[in-house]
């Protein structure tokens, strides 16, 4: 158990170390950051001057090294912009994010989960083709078309509701609600095949042939199997809490890491972009352990494999 | 004596097309019946049928009745108190049949926890007591494990454990060693068995397998596209089948003595359900066929005491295989 722990989580580390890389030298060979922050008149001199405080004259692979050997000492950079810690740049917008998207988790998981779970029990009914077809519509839209939409009929023809910015708890829900319809319809489908799998399997036919009544036989045989493909894409949403609602913050002009990192990528804050990315490849990185084991905790089947391998 | 299960006119149909044409079947209390047929014959999708077990768009009609009640279009309520309470089925494939992420002990204390209102220790005592009836060693221990630790066989034996666990009357063994290496298969058939004879349980055996069938059964009853055909006591049905079907099984079986015979095959094929012949199914295989077979289905009819056959040809059928010549 403990080799396969740490094969796991060498595994997760290289995961970071990759991403990292890559974001590193795409970024740089993708635009000059002097350029972008001084702007295209600024004189030759001060732009070199710039480039030469950043040290972003040196040869890349020295840069590389160097900005490794910074993360080893725990520093992440200084924004291009205004000199301040990446870092702290950062973390002073995750509340904001995370304001969206941990109520948007939890509304995903609370409509599309037991809306899949029901469609597969009335598999063929009224409902299950409604739970579908909406299901297929959430899955297809693209969320700034849903976010335009939402914006479209609750804020500028009925007026409900604020179509942007950050003044209350009311600006919360249109982005929040365009984040949890696209996550629901994706667990609602995901889950309603999972289930259908489940119940056509011998076990489910055997309980009841034991005379297991049926509600029994749902929530003691056919969901504990099903969660197993479930937990999968709820790992990957729990991955996205922190990066997950980048175009929806830029609808609304949510001021949370996502619109952060656009306005990083535009300027080619390499520092930000680069300490939001490690972030997010942390985040992910994380959830999918947290999957790994879950697996584990939700089929012997795993376990015995993992505590052999 | 009233029978333990009576089943009239059972017919089932899978979106309109019709895979049970009409069954009649009587069990005694003890008796064991093998019905026999190749798949799809509907050996299966009968016992199915009488416990409600089919999926919600099979269309079920005729009557299932188990100590004189109706089974089919019960309640669930009074279904779920047959099933694994009076009437046990056990499946083909043992590997899939057991819920891989639940504990053999779980399994076994659910169905005890339903029929015999145990729990805790107590369940937990029983089950222990069945695994050992069933010859899984250490069973105390075993308990704990979950069905992929097991050998197909031994899932098989747990499968007979949780189906003996509500003390039924009947045990349906729904091609029980079909999935089994043929050592394995004997030790589960001895098993069922003694098992049998010990609890004095009527047993139904689905099978394919003629031998397997003859060597545990009082009586046959052979099914061809959705009809019992013929039914016998199994050593008279073995020894002089009526029906031109089970006489082509008979026939297609390796004779365990005397003179080395070349194995007979039965032409053609089954038909398919959805464009059945209107008269006796059989009949586009059968090398007795007559212009009338192809007018109209034969009923099961007796034509001894405990045989009854679904042939109008029966008698000239009889002649043919006694030798006789027809007049």
């Amino acid at each position: 158990m403990a080799r396969y722990l740490a094969i796991r989580i060498g595994r997760a580390a290289l995961t970071i170390v990759l991403v990292v890389t890559f974001a590193f030298v795409v970024l740089r060979l993708s635009g000059d950051p002097a350029l972008m922050i001084l702007g295209p008149e600024a004189p030759p001199e001060v732009l070199a001057a710039f480039r030469k405080a950043w040290g972003l004259d040196d040869p890349i692979w020295f840069q590389y090294l160097d900005y490794f050997g910074a993360i080893a000492k725990g520093e992440l950079g200084r924004s291009m912009r205004d000199g301040r810690p990446a870092i702290e740049l950062v973390l002073e917008r995750i509340p904001a994010t995370l304001a969206l998207t941990l109520p948007a988790f939890v509304f995903k998981v609370a409509l599309g989960v037991p809306a899949g779970i029901y469609a597969a029990l009335h598999r063929g009914s009224a409902i299950d083709r409604a739970v579908m077809m909406t299901a297929v519509a959430g899955f297809t839209v693209p969320s700034f078309v849903l976010a335009l939409i939402l914006v479209l009929v609750f804020a500028v023809q009925l007026g409900w509701l604020p179509s942007g910015g950050q003044d209350s708890w009311r600006h919360a829900i249109l982005p929040i609600a365009t984040l949890s319809l696209g996550g629901a319809a994706v667990l609602a489908r995901f889950t309603r095949s999972a289930m259908l799998e489940v119940l056509g399997q011998p076990y489910i036919r055997t309980a009841s042939a034991k005379g297991v009544p049926w509600r029994k036989v749902v929530t003691s045989h056919a969901l504990p199997n099903a969660a197993i493909p479930t937990v999968t894409i709820l790992g990957f949403m729990v991955g996205t809490l922190i990066a997950g609602a980048v175009v929806v913050e830029s609808v609304f002009a949510w001021p949370g890491v996502g619109r952060l990192l656009v306005v990083a990528v535009a300027n080619r804050d390499l520092a930000v972009v680069q300490c939001i990315l490690l972030l997010v490849a942390i985040t992910m990185v994380t959830s999918n352990l947290i999957v790994d084991f879950l697996y584990g905790f939700l089929d012997p089947r795993l376990r015995a494999k993992g505590a052999h391998a | 004596m009233s029978p333990l299960v009576s089943i009239r006119d059972l017919r089932v149909a899978f979106s309109g097309v019709p895979v049970l044409r009409g069954v009649d079947l009587t069990l005694g209390k003890g008796e064991a019946l093998g019905l026999v047929g190749e798949s799809g014959s509907g050996k299966s999708v009968t016992w199915l049928a009488a416990l409600g077990l089919l999926p919600r768009h099979a269309r079920v009609s005729g009557s299932a009745r188990l100590d004189g009640r109706e089974l089919l279009g019960a309640p669930a309520s009074q279904l779920d108190q047959v099933r694994g309470g009076r009437v046990a089925m056990i499946f083909q494939d043992p590997a899939s049949a057991l819920n891989p992420v639940l504990t053999i002990r779980r399994q076994l204390s659910e169905a005890l926890a339903l029929h015999r209102n145990l729990s805790g220790e107590a369940a937990k005592a029983e089950a222990r007591r069945l695994l050992d009836l069933v010859g899984i060693p250490d069973a105390a221990r075993r308990l704990e494990a979950y069905p992929h630790e097991f050998s197909g066989g031994q899932v098989q034996r747990i499968m007979i454990a949780m189906a003996l666990a509500g003390n039924p009357d009947l045990l349906i063994a729904d091609e029980p060693t079909t999935a089994l290496d043929a050592t394995i298969q004997a030790q589960i058939l001895e098993l069922l068995s003694t098992i049998r004879r010990e609890m004095n349980m009527a047993m139904v055996l689905i099978s394919h397998d003629l031998g397997v069938v003859a060597e545990n059964c009082d009586r046959v009853a052979v099914m061809y596209a959705g009809r019992i055909v013929e039914q016998a006591p199994s050593n008279q049905l073995f020894a002089d089948p009526v029906h031109p079907y089970a006489q082509g099984l008979i026939g297609a079986l390796p004779p365990l003595d005397g003179p080395r015979r070349r194995l007979v095959a039965i032409p053609g094929t089954v038909p398919d359900p959805a464009h059945m012949p209107v008269g006796c199914a059989f009949a586009p295989r059968c090398a007795m066929a007559a212009e009338a077979c192809g007018v109209s289905a034969p009923k099961l009819a007796p034509i001894a005491d405990d045989r009854a056959v679904a042939c109008i040809r029966a008698e000239a059928s009889r002649r043919a295989l006694l030798g006789i010549a027809a007049e």
